[in-house]
């Protein structure tokens, strides 16, 4: 016997040592979940010794490297801290302008809470602390903070950021907390999603992410949407950011369920420090409503500020009217008696607008507008007659005009029966060739070749005797 | 005058340890992969005190040291995490067991063994980690990552090198 135990010595102790961890492995899996107390007695005073034994180096070390870090950010490296003062009163500015505009909502919402008797959780205490540790494994996602019982921090606490949830406290020292962060394997809160309402899980997986895995297909979830804690889990007040939804696909393992993905708010790899949430309470703190009430107050100064404003531009508007009118009265000659009528007969009585009316032709020819017969007067067969054009709108200085009948006034094209008054020194504002003239259809120059060429003896006869007065070319 | 014979390898080059560097270096082994972890959360990929186990059982040369070894240095590790402890105790257990079973007949100071011996025992405690969470606590959700594992393999390997170089100043002949 004794020649057995000395001849397997080596395996026989394998076999100890692996049943006895295995036995203890066991008893700690079955172990009933008994709150605030995640470990039984024994484990507790392991982990106890052995961060008793590693936290002092931590600490040490964590505060070599604050020291310096702070040390020159506070003191040395002092350049843009004037341009980031300005940010900050700036940002200040545009936050109370956004807190005033919030807080007529917010007040109605508590008034509507109060009025269904709506329970919910405030935060009404935190106690700040510093990352100073952390598991030295990625197969357990756990940080330590230096805070521990001694500062009233608990079991089940939940710990954040300005960006949202990190964790929740899982085991305290006197001095130091063990931090289950939301991205361990082991760790799980309540959300919501903002857009559509829906309520889920999120629990940590393998690799460091955050998922959501128990929520079937809908349309409505998509990628982007902002995920909140619901507070369901008595852990996380309701309200508080957890994430956004980074991708959905069907988990192939569990059918048929989804797999969605939320990239965490706050960077969990890089912590430093966090706050913890020790206390709550069903209304509003009170400095939240002292900022509230002030939110108000000044929503109702600016909207003063602006009646005011407004006031003054009406005011001011009405004065520089009088003010425009006295001089209209006082220099009569400023107003157009005809400007009322011209107005009436520019205005456009279909949406497209006025169309532009032709200018007078210096030299009429076979292209003018106008001077092609309709198509209806054509007589098919007709002998070649000779090309007339319409009469001189105005006087060639190298010809003569002849005295034109009345009605030649009106524009050929146009259709319109009334006179127009066509202006006199149009000549001298329009010192075109004769072949700018040929190429000029309503104010656009159109290239020769381009248009179609007419000759003398295709063209019909005259029926108005408005053509048979220009001269011939 | 007496002979000397040496009946194994063991006897030839087994290596004995101070107190003080058999308590203090796993101790800092935990604490610098603790302090690496936190510093920069990639380096949490590295197994410092899988390392130190290694070392201590291919140079004791004796099985059952090396299971002690390893299952004080991977229970000190569990204890910092948020894990049931022994997860870490029983992997480093095995690892030191067969350790130190290669160190009684392989020459573990020439640096290609010891690039094969890290390579292979890293990997080794990943398989170990993984059916210890798949098949004992029956975790969800565990796969096993093959390329971020053989990284981490690649990756204690390389740092392995010289932290056995650094410790082998420390040895002394039994």
């Amino acid at each position: 016997m004794e020649s057995f135990f000395t001849r397997f010595k080596n395996v026989l102790v394998l076999v100890a040592v692996l049943l006895a961890q295995t036995i203890g492995l066991a008893i700690q899996v079955r172990r009933p979940v008994v709150k605030g107390e995640p470990d039984g007695v024994k484990v507790t005073l392991l982990r106890t010794s052995v961060v008793a034994v590693v936290t002092p180096f931590e600490k040490f070390f964590h505060g070599i490297g604050y020291n310096v870090r702070y040390g020159w950010s506070n003191y040395i490296d002092l350049r843009d801290t004037r341009q980031q003062n300005r940010n900050l009163k700036d940002e200040i500015a545009r936050l109370r302008l956004e807190q005033a505009q919030m807080a007529e909502d917010a007040l109605e919402g508590q008034r509507l809470q109060t009025l269904l008797d709506f329970q919910r959780n405030y935060v009404t205490s935190t106690v700040a602390a510093q990352v100073i540790g952390s598991s030295g494994t990625d197969q357990s996602r756990v940080v330590y903070i230096d805070k521990g019982a001694a500062n009233g921090l608990k079991v089940d606490q939940a710990v954040i950021t300005p960006d949202g949830i990190v964790g929740k406290i899982r085991e305290t020292y006197p001095h130091t907390s063990q931090v289950l962060l939301i991205n361990d394997q082991g760790s799980g809160a309540g959300v919501l999603l903002e857009k559509t309402r829906i309520r889920a899980i999120v629990r940590g997986s393998q690799g460091g992410r955050i998922v959501i895995t128990n929520l079937t297909p809908d349309n409505r979830i998509k990628p982007g949407e902002k995920v909140l804690t619901s507070g369901g889990d008595q852990v996380y007040p309701r309200g508080l950011n957890v994430g956004v939804i980074e991708s959905i696909e069907p988990d192939l393992e569990h059918q048929p369920y989804t797999l969605i993905q939320v990239k965490p708010t706050t960077n969990l790899f890089q912590l430093e420090e966090v706050l913890v949430i020790t206390g709550t309470q069903g209304t509003l703190p009170a400095v939240a409503r002292k900022d509230l009430a002030q939110g108000a107050a000044t929503a109702k100064e600016i909207a003063k500020a602006r009646a005011a404003d407004d006031a003054e531009e009406a005011e001011a508007e009405a004065k520089a009217q009088s003010a425009a009118q006295i001089v209209a009265e006082k220099l009569p000659s400023l107003q157009d008696e005809k400007t009322p009528d011209d107005a009436s007969k520019t205005t456009p009585e279909s949406p497209a607008g006025v169309v532009p009316r032709p200018l007078p032709t210096l030299h009429p020819d076979r292209f003018t507008p106008g001077t092609t017969p309709p198509a209806s007067s054509l007589t098919p067969g007709a002998e070649h007659s000779v090309m007339t054009y319409p009469p001189q709108q105005t006087q060639h200085p190298a010809t003569k005009a002849e005295p034109q009948p009345e009605s030649n006034d009106s524009s050929p094209d146009s259709g319109d029966a009334a006179p127009v008054k066509r202006p006199a020194p149009i000549k001298k504002a329009l010192p075109q060739t004769p072949r700018q003239d040929q190429n000029q259809v309503q104010g656009q120059t159109v290239p020769a070749q381009t248009r179609p060429a007419v000759p003398k003896s295709a063209a019909p006869e005259p029926e108005t005797p408005s053509n048979t007065q220009g001269p011939d070319r | 005058m007496p002979s000397l014979s040496y009946t194994s390898r063991r006897e030839l080059e087994e290596h004995s340890f101070s107190p003080a560097v058999t308590l203090l270096v796993p101790v800092a082994a935990i604490l610098v992969q603790v302090l690496l972890a936190k510093l920069y959360w990639r380096l949490a990929m590295l197994d410092l005190p899988l390392i130190v186990t290694i070392f201590f059982s291919v140079s004791r040369r004796s099985p059952a040291v090396g299971t002690v070894t390893g299952a004080a240095i991977g229970l000190i590790q569990d204890a910092l995490t948020g894990r049931p402890v022994g997860v870490n105790g029983m992997a480093k257990s095995v690892i030191g067991y067969i350790a130190a079973s290669i160190g009684i007949k392989v020459d573990v100071d020439s640096l290609l063994t010891r690039i094969l011996m890290n390579f292979g025992f890293s990997l080794l405690n990943s398989l170990i980690l993984f059916l210890i969470n798949r098949r004992m606590l029956g975790t969800p959700g565990a796969h096993p990552a093959y390329a971020q594992e053989l990284l981490r393999a690649v990756a204690n390997t390389v740092v392995s090198i010289p932290i056995f170089l650094l410790l082998d100043t420390t040895k002394r002949v039994a």
